[in-house]
């Protein structure tokens, strides 16, 4: 037996040392990657970020060079520390957290030092680098914002975090990515793709050369350009129209769902995103939570329509068969809807389609919102049909255009009710404010303005889009095919004619000008605040949608301005200008150019902010 | 019966297994030593290029054994053991420091390492001994003078080279073949398996196991005589061996010997310091996978992020160009050498060349198993070359030595009866 002892220890260490080796270089693969950060150095050459242009070939978004000062803190031997810091104008306690937070980091990978130096900083490092042991330079591209608009459009650029390099494997630490806006949304386009080179290494860190003589290496890819759809012009002239309100204006081409114009209110000035201040920046506008400019409020705003909707209503109505453009309904300021429930009204007469909507009569809406629901044996299938039409202009859902924010909006439906109201005790009069806008129906400004295109079209819409070409690439199809709306083309002309109206004889009269055939409708949207739990009425907002010229419709707009009293107060004037702006190119009514860019609203706004402290207080 | 010829007779098997060996170490040394700028393969001044040398210089020192009489060795072991231990003692007064470590004489630029000699010589008188003594390690005076013989160069090189003494722990095994009591064996594993325990699990738990251990024992071994005694005295002599390993720990290992135990058991590590060369060996042999990154392109090789690549660690180049099923071939090839080598100790007609040729054995295998665990962390690191293949001069015609000498003597069987 003794012999077998030795072979027997033998085999058995042979099988342990196999099955190790087996773990080591076939199950774990940890060590694959970590032989890479022993061996490779990485060097990334990073792209300039492709242009931004306008609809006329405007350059709007370029790039400037920028410098960051790149540290690796294991490199970092025998320098003069107070040198570097007089430099650098940075103080030694900062010098020394900057640098603890990069070894942290990486002691042997290169981070960011000191971000985006001024040319005449970089002028003055780049002579004395050599004496600062484990220091560089890194040029890469910042955005040089052309113009001192559109910054909600635009979107901005910075640093990416965590969660970006998890969920993407292109994004190392310190790589550049765009936020909101087409910044976001085109990221791929425009960022290009960064070239790499792989170096090798030796323990000492020093380069002994390509890895497998370049085969994995790549060159930097400039990004492509874009063209937006954005008229720049316009673009700036409704910022200036909006300055000291709050809200939002949505232009569109109807023939095509280019967007015109994406104005949001307040802003601010997209350069103010760039550099060394940019971080500073961004939390002033982050923390300002009450004027909200980072909150895209044409786009995430989600407000009641208010009359605009009445339109809708109309269409509906025709469509389904319940009236006809001569039917009418009397109105006395109002009409009583149930027992004890009255809805007010401005005027009192015998209005059809044509006046209610240049009146914007609620009675006359009302009655045809209760036709149409009542059209049906069951008020679920009444408020179905009516959620079916409404659902093919594109509301309660987003509407699929190419930015990155938005929200859906809601139109309600018979499940909706029924969670509300169990055991079918709804109906036609318990929803009654949805005929004017205002009940359970909730849209974006956005989505409003697409109604207005739709309307323009008679009948249909192209998605709501903000890119009119890409260097080197086609749009998506989406853009550029028809979405059909259920009502038919023949039920549009009354109530562009009651549009039409509205200029005429209308609720916007006052805004009316000689030389452009508009059609446009009113809103007063009544809102609520809820402070605590409790419900506070604040000043209605005022909300005007108009298309021109009323033949060959060339632009649809929503405007929409947060506690502006009421649709002619605000709304209207911003639109006709707006509308004159675009299509005469010069403004012709003068007088309501000064009185919307010296109105302000701010008392309004003080007032909501006014609200909060009194409710805090009395909370105390 | 003389005219037999060497030649005729040698084991050309395990001959070719040599020369594979040295011939796939010196590859590996040429991938791991390679500068930027590749130089003529005899340049003296690379690694590469003398260790080149270094096998050249084997052809005449393997003729020069095969040549010379079989008994020559067996008559002069006394001799070579007493000059082995004499070129030890010498390094205490003439001996090179290296690292720390003074067991190194140099001679004419090249280093020579006496105590990797010195375990032919140790292998040659245990052989003698046992061979002429013809008993079966059953007496205590014989179990002390084998034991003698193997403990004088132990101790003495311990003075230098912790590493290079446990290795003539291995041959425990040849005396276990020849009839050494098993309880020795028995007793040398329980400590070993005890002082790992002790580091790693609290002593009571191992306490409470030796006590269920011994107690099982007790109670279902009725057949053999039992002395209650015996069994309380084992518990208490392991429980205060158990004890005094936190004291051994503390006391008596110097800081770089608890830093590789520490290592091994994955405690507070410092990557960039003590944890450093195990890491890099593993992240070397890791990043192998299959088939490695191929003949000289193996970032850690030529990246020089393991240590002593060269010399012991040669074999995470091995793991790293060549992968799982490079390292996998090396170590059958060594594997296919033990059993060989077995197979032939066992066919010898003489007790000498027996325990000779399975001191040879025991040799190899341990400089083979503490080297290639070390790399992997399963053993603590002790710089323990790997056979054949590490860079090294004396190490290489030691090891050609050892093992050349047993083909001599296997060759010779034929005229012997």
């Amino acid at each position: 037996m003794r012999k077998f002892l030795l072979p027997l220890i033998i085999t058995v260490v042979t099988i342990v040392i196999l099955s190790r080796l087996f773990y080591l270089q076939i199950i774990d693969d940890t060590y694959i990657k970590k032989s890479e950060n022993n061996a490779l150095k990485i060097v990334y050459e990073y792209p300039e970020r492709g242009y931004i242009f306008d609809r006329n070939g405007k350059l709007l978004v370029a790039n400037q060079p920028s410098y960051d000062i790149m540290v690796i803190p294991r490199e970092v031997t025998n320098i003069d520390t107070l040198a570097l810091c007089k430099l650098l104008d940075v103080t030694k306690e900062e010098f020394d957290s900057k640098l603890s937070k990069a070894t942290i980091y990486s002691p042997r990978l290169p981070s960011i030092f000191l971000p985006q130096l001024s040319k005449a900083e970089y002028a003055a490092f780049q002579e004395k680098i050599r004496h600062f042991n484990g220091f560089y330079i890194q040029k890469r591209s910042l955005r040089d914002y052309q113009v001192n608009h559109g910054a909600n459009i635009f979107g901005y650029i910075r640093q990416v975090n965590d969660l970006n390099i998890k969920s993407n494997p292109y994004y190392r630490p310190g790589d550049l990515i765009g936020i909101q806006g087409v910044e976001e949304q085109y990221e791929e386009v425009l960022r290009g793709s960064k070239g790499v080179k792989y170096i090798q290494r030796d323990r000492f860190n020093r380069e002994i050369g390509s890895f497998k003589n370049g085969i994995y290496d790549t060159i930097a890819l400039k990004g492509d350009d874009i063209t937006l759809t954005i008229d720049s012009e316009l673009q700036a002239y409704g910022e200036l129209l909006m300055q000291n309100k709050r809200g939002g204006i949505v232009a569109i081409e109807p023939k095509s769902g280019e967007i015109l114009a994406l104005i949001n209110a307040p802003t601010y000035d997209p350069g103010l995103l760039v550099g060394r201040e940019r971080s500073k920046n961004y939390t002033k506008l982050y923390n300002d939570s009450l004027a909200k400019p980072l909150y895209n409020r044409v786009l995430s705003g989600e407000y009641s329509p208010g009359s605009p909707f009445k339109i809708l209503t109309g269409l509906i109505g025709l469509q389904e068969g319940v009236i006809n453009q001569h039917t009418t309904f009397s109105c006395s300021r109002g009409f009583y809807y149930g027992k004890g429930a009255w809805m007010g009204c401005h005027d009192s007469g015998n209005w059809n389609l044509h006046v209610a909507t240049a009146k914007s009569c609620n009675t006359f809406f009302a009655q045809t919102y209760k036709r149409i629901i009542e059209k049906y044996k069951k008020p679920a299938d009444g408020i179905n049909a009516w959620n079916k039409h409404l659902q093919s202009f594109g509301l309660g859902q987003f509407l699929g255009y190419d930015l990155p924010e938005g929200r859906k909006g809601h139109i309600p439906d018979s499940d909706y009710y029924d969670r509300w109201y169990p055991n079918g005790a709804w109906k036609s009069t318990t929803t009654i404010s949805n005929s004017i806008g205002q009940g359970e129906v909730i849209m974006t400004p956005m989505q409003l303005a697409n109604v207005v295109a739709a309307v323009a079209n008679k009948g249909y819409y192209y998605t709501p889009h903000i890119i009119k070409g890409i260097e080197h690439h086609k749009i998506d199809k989406k853009f550029v095919t028809k979405n059909q709306t259920t009502i038919d083309p023949k039920h549009f002309e009354p109530v562009i004619e009651g549009m039409n109206e509205v200029f005429k004889t209308g609720t916007g009269r006052s805004v009316a000008v000689e030389q452009l055939d508009m059609c446009g409708k009113t809103g007063t949207v009544e809102n609520f605040t809820r402070i605590n739990g409790k419900r506070y009425q604040l000043t209605d907002h005022s909300v005007f949608v108009a298309f021109a010229p009323k033949d060959d419709p060339k632009i649809a707009i929503a405007v929409f301005i947060e506690n502006g009293y009421w649709g002619s107060r605000w709304a209207a004037p911003i639109t006709s200008l707006m509308v004159q702006k675009y299509l005469l190119n010069e403004i012709v009514r003068k007088d309501l150019e000064t009185r919307m860019l010296e109105g302000s609203l701010q008392s309004e706004y003080d007032k909501v902010l006014q609200l909060y402290k009194l409710a805090e207080k009395s909370k105390k | 019966m003389r005219s037999v010829s060497v030649q005729k007779n040698i084991d050309w098997l395990t001959v070719l297994l040599y020369f594979l060996l040295v011939i796939a170490g010196w590859f590996t040394i040429y991938s791991a030593s390679l500068p930027a700028e590749p130089t003529s393969m005899f340049d003296l001044n690379q690694i590469y290029g003398r260790q080149l040398i270094f096998i050249i210089l084997t052809f005449p020192i393997i003729i020069l054994i095969l040549s010379i009489d079989a008994k020559f060795y067996e008559k002069y072991a006394l001799i070579f053991y007493i000059i082995g231990l004499l070129s030890i003692i010498g390094l205490f007064f003439f001996g090179k420091s290296v690292k720390g470590q003074t067991n190194w004489y140099s001679i004419a630029g090249f280093g020579i390492q006496p105590s990797e000699f010195v375990k032919t010589t140790t292998a040659l008188l245990l052989a003698k001994y046992l061979s002429d003594n013809q008993g079966h390690l059953n007496t205590f005076k014989e179990q002390l003078v084998a034991l003698t013989i193997i403990a004088i160069p132990t101790l003495l090189i311990l003075k230098h080279d912790t590493g290079s003494a446990m290795l003539f722990a291995s041959l425990i095994f040849v005396l276990y073949r020849e009839g050494l009591p098993s309880w020795y064996l028995w007793t040398g594993f329980i400590t070993v398996v005890l002082f790992i325990a002790a580091l790693v699990v609290k002593p009571a738990i191992i306490i409470a196991t030796i006590i269920i251990i011994a107690s099982l024992h007790f109670y279902f071994n009725k057949s053999i005589n039992r002395n209650p005694f015996i069994y309380i005295i084992l518990a208490i002599f392991t429980s205060g061996f158990v004890f005094s390993v936190d004291y051994v720990y503390d006391n008596v290992l110097e800081p770089h010997q608890k830093d590789r135990i520490n290592v091994l058991l994955g405690e507070n590590v410092n990557l960039q310091a003590e944890g450093y060369n195990l890491n890099q060996s593993k992240i070397a042999i890791g990043s192998g996978n299959w088939t490695g990154t191929g003949f000289l392109e193996g970032t850690q090789t030529k990246g020089g992020f393991v240590p002593e690549q060269h010399t012991d660690y040669i074999f995470t180049t091995v793991g790293e160009e060549w992968g799982f099923a490079g390292a996998s071939v090396v170590i059958v090839l060594f594997v296919f050498l033990f059993f060989r080598l077995i197979y032939l100790a066992e066919n010898q007609k003489k007790r000498f060349n027996r325990v000779y040729g399975y001191c040879v054995v025991s040799f190899l295998f341990i400089h083979f198993a503490f080297n290639i665990t070390m790399l992997i962390g399963l053993f603590p690191t002790i710089g323990v070359p790997l056979p054949f293949f590490s860079y090294g001069g004396s190490s290489l015609i030691a090891f050609t030595l050892l093992l050349f000498i047993f083909l001599k003597l296997d060759a010779n069987k034929i005229n012997e009866w």
